[in-house]
């Protein structure tokens, strides 16, 4: 490739990885105040699971998604196999099956950077900074509406609007599953196809299959099963003679969707039968976020029962994340306050005192050094300090 | 607003009758027009015209809602933010392993070329075959005659290209023809112009299938 000679690429960063540079990194932070401080408005208190955890630690309950999503390392320490977490999700079960063992709900949240093998979709980072909140202790759409509202609410922080949830239950899908007696591999073939809609392979599929129509007539429909609340009485006609578990996931889909209607107006819903993020581990209700103009979910969550199996207690839990870098990409940028203040290199032991003022009420002041000329564009300020009779006082620029 | 994407040539033509149904029409002709976005008699609708092997990442992305893509070019393709809920029934072929008629003289790992890498890996890995794979771009049918390949895969239409050069179909890997797709936030938050659209698209391949 004589065309393009090699150069200096000590500046590379590695695919989907990037760094945050200042008015980003300082919207990034604004928000990351924001949200923790409405988390802790909800009364859910803060955990910090570690970076590196033991392999199999980090995947138990998991499924070979997580897994193959996950970078690994050797310990030099002890020999054995570390994951870099790419989901904090099971270390929060974690915290709260094995150290909080509270038999009172528990409400916790979490922020940091997890990082990711492959991308989760096209041109997403590798290195996402998860935030997200968990409800464990409680089994009903009581919890699952308050980590769902909690889910709005962190969107709307982050000053986004048209939201769109999209609201989905494991359970329909896995109840006929078990009732057709699919073996795992028929599970997955049908799962898989059931993500893409791909409605001529799935009825090829359920064709050449020995169960019974009525059966087949459910799965199938469940690829059409989505749409606005109309699906929910689609879903109660076409589904009729399926077991009482399918009708009870209805039931609280329903309910659900009433007390969003009513706590979340601006919102809209979206039901989709067939959709099954998460199936490995979730267990009841899936929900993902869109906003319009993004071709991607921004944030997604669920019930999952039984991740706290594992670690000796299984807890019903409820939650949500998404990435605070995805919420700052889409979020209006909000740069105006923080303008600053120039201060003149001068040795005056009242200039000094009004900058300590200034700074304490909150201004952001700089001090000129010696040398330096004019350039208190680039530097973001807008006023400056000046010498007058009355001492010195802040005026604009120009 | 909803933006389809569709590839000139025989999945345009074979596509549009299909759009016409849904009240669907281009306001220019592609064929003649330089234009890549065209204006159509739906107000609401837009469509750009792309290259086939484009119009995954096109849709995957939301940079169109809607698009028209061959099997083929799916199973290339490795984007997870689609559906394809519809089959078009058009642009129909076969995807093959063709060789010479004479038989393959290999000895050790089979060697293949091919424009369909992803296709070919999968489909030999499943029958428990390691293989060797040649990725190339065109005439595919080549490649065996001049000992660069033991045997392709390629789309097989009439077979008439794989007879003028000596070659045979071996094995039929899939059958191949045209998917509308969707990408999956569309589906979600314009579902009352989405879902309509695929109804009238789907009656159309129903009609046209009881006409031929």
């Amino acid at each position: 490739m004589a065309e393009f000679p090699p150069g200096d690429d000590y500046w590379l960063l590695p695919e989907g990885v990037e760094e945050t540079l200042p008015l980003q990194a300082e919207h990034l932070e604004t928000l990351r105040r924001r949200l923790l401080d409405l988390f802790y408005s909800w009364g859910y208190e803060l955990v910090a699971p570690p970076l590196i955890e033991y392999l199999d630690s980090l995947l138990t309950g998991t499924g070979k998604d997580l897994e193959l999503r996950t970078f690994t390392l050797v310990d030099q320490l002890s020999g054995r196999m570390l994951g870099v977490r790419a989901d904090m999700t099971p270390q929060v079960a974690r915290i709260d099956a094995h150290h909080l063992k509270s038999d009172v709900p528990v409400r916790l949240c979490y922020l940091g950077e997890v990082l990711h093998t492959r991308p989760d979709s096209a041109m997403a980072t590798r290195s996402p900074l998860q935030v997200g909140a968990e409800l464990f202790g409680h089994d009903g759409v009581e919890s699952d509406a308050e980590i769902l509202r909690l889910m709005v609410a962190t969107l709307c922080a982050a000053g986004l609007d048209r939201i769109h949830i999209d609201l989905g239950h494991v359970g329909i899908f896995r109840s006929l599953a078990r009732a057709a007696q699919l073996s795992d591999v028929q599970e997955k073939i049908l799962f898989e196809a059931l993500q893409r809609k791909a409605i001529p392979e799935i009825e090829r599929f359920l064709d050449a299959l020995p169960i019974d129509d009525a059966l087949s007539e459910m799965l199938a429909g469940l690829a059409n099963l989505n749409g606005g609340k109309v699906v929910l009485e689609q879903a109660r006609s076409l589904l009729k003679e399926a077991d009482a578990s399918v009708h009870d996931a209805l039931d609280s889909l329903q309910q659900i969707a009433a007390i969003m209607r009513d706590s979340a107006p601006g919102v809209t819903l979206h039901f989709d039968l067939a959709e099954l993020r998460g199936y490995r581990y979730q267990t009841g209700l899936v929900f993902a976020a869109f906003v319009p103009g993004h071709g991607q979910e921004i944030a997604r969550g669920g019930r999952y029962n039984q991740i706290g199996k594992v670690f000796g207690r299984a807890r019903p839990a409820t939650g949500f994340s998404t990435d605070l870098k995805t919420l700052v990409a889409l979020s209006p940028s909000e740069a105006v306050h923080s303008m600053m203040i120039f201060a003149p290199a001068v040795d005056d032991a009242a200039l000094h005192k009004v900058i300590q003022q200034l700074r304490e009420q909150g201004e952001r002041v700089v001090v000129e050094l010696p040398g330096q000329v004019d350039g208190h564009q680039q530097m973001r300020c807008n006023r400056m300090l000046v010498q007058s009779d009355q001492g010195w006082q802040v005026k604009p620029f120009g | 607003m909803l933006t389809i994407a569709l590839s000139k040539g025989r999945i345009l033509k074979e596509t549009l009758p299909l759009l016409a149904h849904a009240g669907i029409s281009l306001k220019d002709d592609p064929e003649s027009s330089r234009k890549l976005i065209f204006d159509t008699t739906r107000d609401d609708v837009k469509v750009v015209i792309i290259r086939a092997a484009d119009v995954p990442a096109y849709v995957n992305h939301g940079a169109a809602d809607i698009g028209v893509a061959g099997k083929d070019v799916l199973m290339e393709s490795d984007v997870s933010g689609l559906y394809e809920p519809l089959d078009l029934r058009i642009a129909c072929c076969k995807l093959m392993v063709a060789g010479p008629v004479d038989g393959i003289r290999a000895n050790g790992r089979l060697r293949i070329a091919t424009k369909y890498i992803t296709s070919a890996r999968r489909y030999f890995a499943a029958k428990g075959e390691q293989v060797d794979i040649i990725k190339l771009y065109g005439s595919m049918e080549l490649a065996p005659l001049v000992n660069l390949a033991d045997c392709i895969v390629d789309l097989v239409d009439t077979g008439n290209t794989l007879k003028a050069n000596g070659l045979m179909a071996y094995e039929h890997m899939a059958d191949i023809s045209s998917r509308l797709v969707v990408n999956k936030a569309s589906m979600k938050m314009k579902h009352d112009v989405v879902k309509p659209f695929i109804e009238l698209v789907s009656e159309a391949v129903k009609q046209r299938g009881h006409a031929s």
